[in-house]
């Protein structure tokens, strides 16, 4: 009962989920080949631990992320996803309690190590949010550019600028003849890539999106994936994700947290294909095919 | 979904009191007025007092009956707690309207247009109602708010601020020190400064010693209302403000304290409405002159409150009349300042 299903079409009859996303993982492995796309190592986490207060929320992790490739976190609720990508922009520490051990590289270089200036890591390694926060006091064309403002950035023509980071984000057209309109005025979707356009605009080198996709229908789901699709030659993106179809339709790798009611751990990180059709792991296997989580 | 034809269907709206029941509703309240009547006439009790005690009673027996019959116990009981809850709303509210009805109705013989340009420079209390004004009362009051406007506003939107973005270790003294401020009498912040400015410092009242006197008032409601404004703002927005690379108090100035703006405004008008009618400190260290006095810094400065007060004590026909027409002017700004405040936290939430 619990082989790796290698074909999917053994089971349609009876698990229709197992196979939809073993269809869904070879289409990923058609996609791109683990390693084909990468550029090096973006940023790489090195025995991250993570504690609230006395209790110790996440063991150990290790993980690479290569530029110009997506990594999906999964794993059931509580697991640590969300706080390990916390830690690495360095946000884990607005958390009253909060403590951290172990390293987060970025271009080789510790992002805890002392004196390093907080506000360039942030520029460098973007964040997107689980519910779409746009500034509320700000239009449209000012949302974009806020990170400007914020970290006291020049750019030589901000109404480019603006246009590219709509435009990537995918939301330029819909919003070109009302860039002065508030943030808020616009839907839940749309809001949702207000705010990756946000982020692009200072040019982050790593882009963490914690659930970006969880309080959005269907539709903006999938504007968002592709925007995920079109942002991931140029950066390296790591998505958080309840939706394990999300997971195989927008990563090149897939990382699976757990805990057993102690800290999260990583299970098993490798290709999504793999991850979703052939893993290594029974944890894996029990999870992706919906067994449990 | 077919289109009905033919047959029009009317809206409803069965939630609705139908007209028979309203129709009970108002015999209810009959019985009640009619056994109030009777049993006023047939007691020894007297006056509007009684009529309005056994009116109440009587139309809680009604409704309690009524709901009885119609659907058992829990609906009676239900039915006398919102007899309780109604009357409460009237309780509280009669005072409130018949403060107004007296204001206006006694500030009118002394309302005329002359107030609002002159002052009492050259004429007495006593004088005919027409002579005189209170422009000095006027001005006077507007010098010594904004001056503690302008202390309180920059301390108290700080303070607020300390506490709920910085969150340092005084935090919870602070918000305790701010919560008991918001107590302190008027007289104590009066006394405060004239002991520790007017009595060793300066030695003369003015309008500056007044402004102090009523920001030590002002701060407090600023601060506190301010915090809660604050408080309301989404963490998420924090956040994201970090995430882009902003310093905490870049994400504080430009993200933090505009989304909260509307709110910071009504903050604000509400610490301002809490003071302009404040007059035990003004009585004790701004001192209270006839004469318009534009300059903060040197002899006594009229005030509002200070005029309504003397105007009373003077106690003629004449200059008590003068001070209803005070009271009701200092009434109508405070109104209208509330009214801003509405206005202004209310345009700014709907986006």
């Amino acid at each position: 009962m619990i082989n790796p299903s290698e074909d999917g079409n053994d089971e349609m009859e009876t698990k229709p989920i197992t196979s939809s996303l073993s269809d869904v993982a070879k289409a990923t492995q058609a996609r791109k080949q683990p390693g084909s796309g990468a550029l090096g190592v973006g940023l790489e986490a090195r025995g991250i631990h993570a504690w609230f207060g006395d209790k110790l929320v996440l063991r150990d992790i290790s993980l690479d992320f290569w530029s110009g490739t997506v990594t999906a976190l999964i794993g059931p609720s509580g697991c640590g996803k969300s706080t390990f990508i916390r830690t690495l922009n360095r946000m884990h520490e607005f958390i009253p309690g909060a403590a951290m051990a172990g390293e987060v590289l970025l271009n080789g270089q510790d992002i805890y190590e002392q004196g390093t200036d907080v506000t360039k890591i942030r520029l460098k390694v973007g964040m997107v949010f689980q519910k779409p926060n746009p500034f509320p006091s700000m239009t449209i064309a000012d949302n974009v550019l806020a990170g400007l403002k914020l970290a006291q950035l020049k750019t030589e023509n901000k109404d480019d600028l603006l246009e590219e980071c709509l435009e990537r984000a995918g939301l330029w057209n819909e919003v070109k003849d009302r860039l002065n309109a508030y943030g808020g005025s616009l839907s839940g979707g749309q809001q949702q890539r207000l705010c990756i356009a946000r982020s692009l605009a200072v040019r982050p080198e790593v882009l963490l999106m914690d659930e970006p996709c969880s309080a959005l229908d269907p539709g903006s789901t999938l504007k968002i994936e592709e925007t995920i699709q079109h942002l991931s030659s140029s950066m390296t993106i790591i998505i958080v994700t309840h939706n394990m179809q999300q997971a195989a339709r927008v990563s090149d790798y897939t990382g699976f947290f757990l805990s057993d009611g102690g800290p999260g751990e990583l299970v098993e990180v490798g290709p999504t294909s793999e991850i979703f059709s052939r893993p290594k792991d029974i944890r894996t296997e029990n999870y992706v095919t919906g067994r449990f989580g | 979904m077919s289109q009905t034809t033919g047959t029009k269907i009317k809206p409803t709206r069965p939630w609705k009191r139908t007209p028979k029941q309203q129709a009970l509703i108002t015999l209810n309240l009959l019985i009640g007025a009619v056994v109030s009547y009777l049993v006023v006439l047939a007691t020894p009790m007297k006056g509007k007092l009684a009529y309005l005690a056994i009116f109440f009673i009587a139309v809680i027996v009604v409704n309690f009956v009524e709901s009885y019959i119609k659907s058992g116990l829990a609906a009676a009981k239900d039915s006398i707690a919102t007899s309780f809850a109604t009357a409460g709303l009237i309780i509280a509210v009669v005072p409130i309207f018949s403060i107004l009805f007296t204001i206006f109705d006694r500030g009118r013989a002394g309302l005329n247009f002359n107030l609002f340009l002159h002052d009492m420079k050259a004429n007495g209390p006593n004088d005919p109602l027409g002579q005189g004004g209170l422009l000095h009362a006027l001005v006077g009051s507007g010098i010594m708010v904004g001056i503690a406007l302008l202390i309180s506003l920059p301390i108290g939107i700080l303070t607020a601020i300390y506490l709920t973005e910085i969150k340092g270790i005084y935090s919870r003294p602070i918000k305790f020190l701010v919560q008991a401020m918001s107590g302190v009498p008027s007289i104590v912040a009066g006394l405060f400064i004239l002991s520790a400015i007017v009595f060793p410092i300066t030695k003369s009242s003015s309008g500056l010693m007044g402004g102090f006197a009523l920001s030590i008032l002002m701060i407090p409601t600023i601060a506190r209302t301010s915090e809660e404004v604050l408080l309301l703002i989404p963490n998420d927005l924090r956040e994201a403000g970090v995430a882009l690379g902003g310093t905490q108090w870049r994400t504080i100035s430009l993200i933090v304290v505009p989304a909260a703006k509307s709110g910071l405004i009504t903050a604000t008008i509400l610490g301002l409405a809490r003071v302009a009618g404040e007059t035990a400190p003004l009585v004790l260290v701004s001192g209270g002159g006839d004469a318009v006095n534009p300059n903060p810094f040197h002899a006594p400065m009229g005030s509002l409150p200070f005029y309504i007060w003397k105007g009373f004590t003077f106690g003629t026909p004449e200059s008590i009349a003068r001070s209803w027409a005070g009271i009701f002017v200092l009434l109508s700004l405070i109104f209208l300042l509330f009214i801003a405040a509405r206005t202004l936290s209310g345009s700014g939430s709907k986006k």
